[in-house]
């Protein structure tokens, strides 16, 4: 009993990062959203079902949604190529380091970068616009979910280089030649071996690329200022708004529907590592 | 660069335990008493010190003032919070410089009794009229002097600047821009932006009623600015970014709707920029300075009062290009600075200044309608 208390003693740091920086905010959301003046009340959560609420939510599951999607694919595909060449290449060393730092790369720095370079009033934009006489930026997808869209994409598949390649590593030559000498042609090997053994990582990546693109927020909030069209951008707008006061309790609200989206999103994604885990050892 | 929600109210948490970890418990000022045998933080006016002097002294011994949500290129604050510090010797913590009105009263409520809590607010019309509890009433020296329309009947908040709503456009980028019609011309195609969400910035809710104006529309019936609005944005003219100095001077806002203070200040780095005041359709805002009931450094907060509302202060606005609240006093008088004053844009002819009850009609008419005319 004391040897577990010493062995958990290095843990207690953790423990209480984990307590302020997790749990006193979760129950503070959660506790905030039902509250209101110290009454008990469901108000707070009904207007998680007004129409602005709806559509930001059905925004923020399809500019996400759509952005794993994109981000899965391409960033699969990359990882694949990456893997594909012998571990020592200073290409795929260059680009794993390349994307390590560009999945990070997202806020106020790379929403500047686009509207620099493709907004209305871009660099590119106008260059375009001067030589070949065509307008890029159109009628400003840029600042509407398309635009986020694009942008979003732009650290999503780094990001999943990043942690599919570890999966792809996993598949073992052993097994390839064992389907090879049993005669299977590559086309079955990977249709019976390598997909069903990365199926669930494949998706399992995915759904952390759709958590991580539902909580950005310094991205949209540099790129789109009128609207508040995703979630994260309606809480701030309801945090901050000096024209339509006391909606305090809205944002505790939508922070709770947001809280509740990531957990099932996280719920599925250890589900499914649980089952490439079995292979991967 | 992404937050969470987590994140966010891991921040929240952040801060309080930093607060309740870092912050010095602070001095108790507020129970001290002044010289007449008033507590400092119930002195209602320089008298109660025991005079101009007496308060001098007893805001040198607080020796700190905080501030915030004061823009350096705002109304001139940056020189005015450094000539007030000069004069006083009193160090200046000017803290979230960009933060919004509702961001003061936010900072004000989470570090209640704390060393960093502001002392001072300055604040839009709707945030200062819903918060008057958290102010304390005070008349500075020159109260008197301060048109009725622009203090509370209670003396919790009184008016300090003012400005126009302004069309600022890049005189190089752009044809000139007479009036609000002319947005709509396709030389101004993506080049159009608002100063903000007019359901969370006050400056383009006065935007969006600016055009309101222009459109036949009134104070009551903003539905003709939001109907323009969706003109301009159907005819790819309206720009949705928020423009701030940098963009303005990176070309990416030609066109910025805005305070005529605001776009003065880019006046002053980009020459080209010029600043027109749709004639037809003049809307005026003041903004409410205010004292924290509960400010660490209550002399000091009233100090910078006196400064403020000192014609050596009124003057610091002005140069910012924001009407003071004295400046009709003052040029009776003959103590306004007229360099500065004659650049601040003549109005003939009727202006409008919404109630707060017209500004709640507006708003929540705003908030059902704003995001579908321009999403």
């Amino acid at each position: 009993m004391v040897r577990r208390l010493r062995e958990g003693l290095p843990l207690l740091p953790f423990l209480a990062v984990v307590v302020i920086f997790l749990i006193i905010p979760t129950v503070t959301v959660i506790v905030s959203s039902v509250y209101t003046d110290g009454v008990f009340s469901f108000d707070r959560i009904q207007a998680l079902f007004s129409g602005t609420a709806l559509s930001a939510l059905a925004k923020s599951v399809l500019l996400s949604g759509s952005t794993a999607i994109i981000g899965a694919v391409l960033g699969a595909v990359l990882a694949w190529l990456i893997v594909s060449s012998p571990p020592s290449s200073m290409v795929r060393r260059a680009v794993i380091s390349l994307c390590s730092v560009l999945a990070q790369f997202g806020g106020v720095a790379l929403a500047f970068a686009f509207l620099a370079t493709v907004g209305l009033n871009g660099v590119l934009t106008l260059w375009v616009q001067q030589v070949f006489g065509w307008n890029l930026a159109g009628s400003g997808w840029l600042y509407s979910l398309t635009g986020l869209i694009l942008v979003y994409t732009y650290f999503q598949i780094p990001l999943m280089v990043i942690v599919f390649v570890p999966a792809l590593e996993g598949l073992r030559d052993q097994w390839r030649e064992a389907a090879v000498s049993l005669g299977a042609s590559t086309f079955r090997y990977w249709r019976e071996v390598a997909v069903p053994l990365l199926t669930p990582a494949f998706l399992g990546s995915a759904l952390l690329l759709f958590a991580n693109a539902f909580a950005a927020y310094a991205t949209a909030a540099a790129l789109v200022s009128q609207g508040s069209p995703i979630l994260p951008l309606l809480i701030r707008a309801a945090l901050t708004s000096e024209v339509v006061l006391g909606q305090a309790g809205f944002a505790y609200a939508l922070a709770l529907e947001m809280i509740v989206v990531v957990a099932v999103v996280m719920v599925a994604y250890n589900a499914l590592v649980k089952r490439t885990a079995r292979w991967l050892r | 660069m992404k937050k969470s929600v987590l994140a966010v109210s891991a921040a929240a948490a952040l801060v309080l335990a930093g607060l309740i970890a870092c912050a010095p418990p602070r001095k108790d000022n507020s129970g001290g008493e002044t010289s007449s045998g008033v507590k400092v933080s119930q002195a209602k006016s320089a008298a109660d010190f025991g005079g101009m002097d007496a308060l001098v002294a007893a805001a040198k011994k607080e020796g700190e003032l905080n501030v915030i949500a004061l823009p350096p290129d705002w109304a001139n604050y940056g020189v005015i919070i450094k000539a007030f510090s000069d004069k006083y010797g009193i160090r200046v913590n000017s803290a979230q410089p960009d933060a919004a009105s509702q961001d003061e009263i936010n900072a004000a409520n989470q570090q209640k009794g704390k060393s960093a809590a502001p002392d001072v607010f300055d604040l839009g019309q709707s945030v200062a009229l819903a918060n008057t509890s958290m102010f304390a009433p005070y008349q500075v020296a020159t109260f008197d002097d301060i048109p009725a329309a622009f203090k509370d009947p209670d003396d919790a908040w009184v008016n300090d600047y003012g400005g126009y709503m302004s069309i600022g456009f890049d005189s190089a980028k752009v044809p000139p821009i007479t009036s609000v019609n002319d947005l709509l011309r396709p030389e101004y195609n993506g080049k159009v932006a608002l100063n903000g969400d007019p359901t969370q910035a006050g400056a383009a809710f006065s935007g969006v009623l600016m055009v309101a104006l222009s459109q036949g529309g009134s104070v009551d019936d903003v539905a003709p600015g939001v109907e323009f609005f969706r003109k301009l944005r159907a005819a790819g003219n309206f720009l949705p970014v928020d423009p701030t100095p940098a963009t303005v001077e990176s070309g990416q806002t030609p066109v910025v709707i805005d305070w005529n203070y605001l776009n003065a200040a880019e006046t002053a780095k980009l020459p080209a920029w010029q600043i027109v005041v749709p004639p037809n359709a003049v809307v005026a805002g003041y903004y409410y300075q205010a004292i924290n009931k509960d400010a660490p450094h209550p002399a000091a907060a009233r100090l910078w009062q006196e400064f403020l509302y000192s014609d050596e202060g009124q003057n610091l606005f002005a140069a910012g290009g924001v009407r003071p609240v004295r400046a009709d006093q003052m040029m009776l008088a003959g103590t306004i600075d007229k360099a500065a004053v004659d650049k601040i844009p003549v109005i003939d002819g009727p202006v409008t200044v919404p109630s707060p009850d017209q500004t709640d009609k507006a708003t929540e008419f705003l908030a059902d309608n704003w995001a579908k005319a321009i999403g």
